[in-house]
């Protein structure tokens, strides 16, 4: 395991941020904490790193009891969501500075950047100022800057957050690619369900400062195991107790023992090949189905018309 | 028909003459007030010619007194730069009781008349002062009393600067391994030379033609303890106005001086920013 | 089926490990001893000490003395003429700094810098220097000095000279403080007004100066403080005879010399009172939004 935390607790006066919180991290792969504001998994990731200290727990780093080290000491490489670049130095000169506290020889240093900098693409760019670069370009200078000595782990939070949404689906699946093309161990948090199941390999959703579930993506999204999981992850449509995807919701003509409810259709939204269709079912409840334009189009679906929901696929959670 | 093309005109409105008349009047002051009197003083300065003023600068008590004020003034401002930035430190990143009192009185010196402020020290640092320190006529004493007028500069160049630097580029240089003390060296002290110059700057040039604070304290020794503002005024109180006003031209010159040298140094150490 | 709880490290010993903190760092608390000391020393030799004893001082003789030396004909004539000089400089140059401000971010008047520079002048010259160029042009062989000798008006050894001085001297400080709230504010409030129907005047009134009172009422603040505390122009231009040309300061100086330090340290004592009152102003109004921290001057 690359980074095994275990019963953290952090209280920032009477918030809790992080409520006994355990993961474990394997090696080379990449872990997305997801959660919405004030989840703790910023907390999180800042308590693996060694900006903030546990109030009470432990952090093990490639084996290595962490908990005492600050963060010079931990091996970690860490980017912000607002780069935390060094604004007085050159591009060349922010991702050697690692190296140089190390006080490695200079063409060492300049080899190695060179080669980081080829590495995120900014060639070209080696002798500009941050204020010379893009949102984007600057993001992937933290990177080169937190790869540069060569991290146990890799840190990310929100390194997107800044950017603008072309920007940031851009970097997203470039990050993916330079992951496996280097395999660095990496966390990365987000609030962005999407940009969590695009990019990780593993999912630890987080919320009011306590890890909901861990599992890939996938797994997430069949089988969570509690409301806020389900609802997080993806849409959802509820019948009763029972949540169901909209997509997982058949549309019947007639009723038959699976229906689980009847409701009339209120709108018909084409959106390209899906058809969102907005229903409200005899007791009033509002709920949208998924379907596809041809099993749309089969059943003349339109504003009006009574249907049965037949859930393929649900799931009841117990209090 | 005739075909003329007729330009629009803007529309006559009310207050079209204020505009003229209100710079016509700020123009009559700004000239009685500052430029009629600079422009005697360059007058007066050359009232002997080139020759004249030559002289006038260069004649031995002048030189002297110039010296002295350009060193101790300098002398000054390195003091300020240090305590200044030490001082802002505190008064940003550090927690105690009673700061925003210290923080309010960082600006007493700009309130204070420089008379007060020179017999404040002499009370506590003159021949009568509690502490056996006597600095008066010495100058040590000069160097306190700049010191007193001049704190305010560098600190409240530098304290904004502070409390807008980006706590993160601390944070992550930590995780890439720097030590407080080199996260200080490398990445905060860069980031406050420009506010530290700047502030250095308006320290040094205040000092250069401090007067009130040091009527109390200075000896006024020509050749020894005498600073070129009271050169200057011996010059006009024994009636040589000419060579008075061809030593205020050359300290205004000094002052104006060292003000676009160190901020031309300020815009050099921020061009990153740019 | 609900799944199961997420993947936990083994529990072990877990429970029993104590509260942490962060390492202690003796290192650092060291330093922050250090620069407290150092800054707050620094601050207390050569600003709180002197004050606090020149406070101290002043009843040393007794309160009925100190009144005495404070309400001395002399010195009530130098308070009286002080708070004259101000009563008259302050607000000419409240307008003349909010006409100057106006000018110089609304219009695109030729030689802006200069003009600014210009105005910043007076903080770039020593007070002698400036008394000096006052004696230039009012003296016997000044520019005007002849002129006006003519029509009997005394301006050098006089009020006038001294209002000059003291004019010239605390010129900038309203310009500078509402020149970036005018610019912040920016032009489009006026512009609209002007589309409803109001004009110059009316615009100026009711929409630019509440929106810059702030910096105005900042500026004034600085400008008295300037105005009631200057020394060194004035003590030039006007020879200081005393009940006559003696402002506060010059009284303070004059006392001094004369040994009566009663009288000096008290008048000190009440200058040093009225800036202690402008420094407190000055930063309630900071809290108003009528700053920036950009006084370094």
């Amino acid at each position: 395991m690359a980074i095994t935390v275990t019963n953290v607790n952090k209280r920032f006066g009477d918030f809790v941020a992080l409520d006994d919180v355990s993961i474990e991290v394997p090696g080379g792969s990449l872990t997305a904490l997801l959660g919405p504001s004030g989840s703790g998994k910023s907390t999180l990731l800042r308590v693996i790193a060694g900006l903030e200290f546990p109030d009470t727990g432990r952090v093990e780093i490639s084996g290595e009891d962490a908990t005492a080290f600050p963060p010079q000491k931990r091996g970690v490489g860490f980017v912000f969501q607002h780069y935390a670049a060094f604004k007085h130095l050159t591009v060349r000169d922010n991702v050697g500075f690692g190296l140089s506290i190390r006080k490695r020889p200079k063409a060492e240093i300049r080899e190695k950047v060179d080669e980081l900098i080829h590495l995120v693409q900014l060639d070209g760019m080696a002798d500009r100022y941050p204020s010379q670069l893009s949102g984007g370009q600057r993001q992937r200078m933290a990177l080169a800057r937190a790869l540069a000595v060569e991290p146990k782990v890799l840190l990310l939070d929100e390194p997107f957050g800044a950017l603008d949404a072309r920007v940031r689906k851009d970097l997203r699946s470039w990050l993916r690619r330079l992951h496996e093309e280097v395999h660095q161990t990496t966390v990365l948090v987000t609030h962005d369900q999407e940009e969590a199941m695009e990019v990780a390999d593993t999912i630890a959703v987080m919320d009011q400062g306590r890890i909901q579930q861990v599992g890939s993506p996938r797994d997430l999204y069949e089988e969570p195991v509690n409301e806020f999981v389900m609802t997080f992850i993806g849409p959802i449509a509820r019948l009763g107790d029972s949540y169901v995807r909209p997509h997982d919701i058949e549309l019947a003509a007639e009723d038959s023992d699976g229906a689980a409810a009847r409701a009339q259709v209120e709108r018909v939204l084409h959106l390209g090949f899906e058809v969102r269709v907005e229903l409200r079912t005899d007791d009033g409840a509002e709920l949208s189905a998924q379907t596809t334009r041809d099993a749309a189009d089969q059943m003349g679906l339109k504003p009006g018309d009574t249907v049965f929901l037949v859930p393929r696929k649900s799931r009841v959670f117990s209090e | 028909m005739s075909t003329d093309v007729v330009t629009p005109r803007p529309p006559r409105r009310s207050g079209r003459l204020i505009a003229p008349v209100g710079i016509g009047v700020a123009v009559m002051y700004m000239s009685i007030i500052v430029l009629i009197p600079m422009a005697a003083l360059m007058g007066g300065a050359f009232d002997e010619g080139w020759a004249g003023f030559w002289d006038a600068i260069t004649s031995d008590q002048a030189i002297a007194a110039v010296l002295l004020t350009v060193k101790l003034s300098l002398v000054v401002m390195l003091i300020n730069a240090v305590m200044g930035t030490i001082i802002a430190w505190v008064l940003v990143r550090d927690r105690f009781v009673g700061r925003g009192f210290v923080n309010s009185l960082i600006d007493l010196p700009f309130a204070l008349p420089t008379i007060v402020a020179g017999l404040t020290l002499l009370a506590l640092y003159g021949p009568d002062g509690p502490v056996g320190i006597n600095v008066a006529f010495t100058e040590a004493g000069i160097v306190l009393a700049l010191l007193l007028v001049t704190m305010p500069f560098v600190v409240r160049s530098v304290q904004p600067v502070l409390l807008e630097l980006d706590r993160d580029m601390e944070q992550a240089a930590a995780s890439l391994g720097a030590g407080p003390l080199t996260i200080f060296r490398r990445i905060i002290f860069p980031n406050l030379m420009p506010a530290i110059i700047g502030g250095s700057g308006l320290a040094f040039s205040r000092a250069l033609g401090e007067f009130g604070s040091l009527v109390l304290i200075s000896g006024n020794i020509p050749f020894q303890d005498q600073m070129a503002s009271f050169y200057i005024y011996s010059l006009i109180e024994s009636g040589d106005r000419t060579a008075a006003a061809a030593v205020s031209v050359l300290l205004l010159t000094l002052s104006l001086a060292a003000l676009l040298l160190l901020s031309a140094l300020e815009r050099w150490t921020s061009r990153h920013a740019r | 089926m609900p799944a199961e709880a997420p993947a936990a490290a083994p529990r072990g010993d877990v429970t029993t490990i104590a509260p942490y903190r962060p390492p202690a760092n003796r290192g650092a608390t060291a330093a922050r001893w250090g620069l407290r000391l150092a800054a707050l020393g620094y601050v207390a030799a050569i600003l709180l000490g002197p004050l606090a004893l020149v406070f101290y001082n002043t009843f040393q003789s007794g309160f009925g003395e100190a009144w005495a030396a404070v309400t001395s004909p002399a010195a009530l004539h130098a308070l009286y003429l002080t708070i004259l000089i101000a009563l008259i400089a302050v607000p000419l140059n409240a307008v003349f700094g909010v006409a100057a401000a106006l000018v110089l971010v609304r219009r695109r008047v030729p030689g802006r810098s200069l003009i600014s520079a210009l105005i910043d002048l007076p903080l770039a010259l020593s007070p002698v220097v400036v008394g000096l160029s006052i004696v230039l042009v009012w003296g016997q062989d000044g520019w005007f000095g002849p002129a006006t000798e003519a029509t009997g008006v005394q301006v050098l050894f006089a009020l006038p000279a001294m209002v000059l001085a003291t004019i010239f001297v605390s010129l900038p400080f309203v310009v500078r403080e509402v020149v970036p709230v005018l610019r912040e504010v920016g032009s489009d409030q006026e512009e609209a007004a002007s589309t409803l129907g109001a004009g110059a005047v009316q615009t100026f009134w009711r929409i630019t100066l509440p929106a810059i009172r702030w910096g105005i009422i900042y500026g004034v603040v600085l400008t008295t403080a300037r105005a009631l505390g200057e020394y060194g122009a004035v003590r030039v231009v006007s020879g200081g005879i005393a009940e006559k040309t003696e402002t506060m300061t010059l009284h303070v100086e004059e006392r001094f010399q004369a040994f009566d330090y009663v009288a000096a340290y008290g008048s000190s004592m009440v200058l040093a009172i009225l800036a202690l009152v402008v420094v407190l102003a000055m930063n309630l109004l900071n809290r108003k939004g009528g700053g920036d921290g950009d006084h370094g001057h």
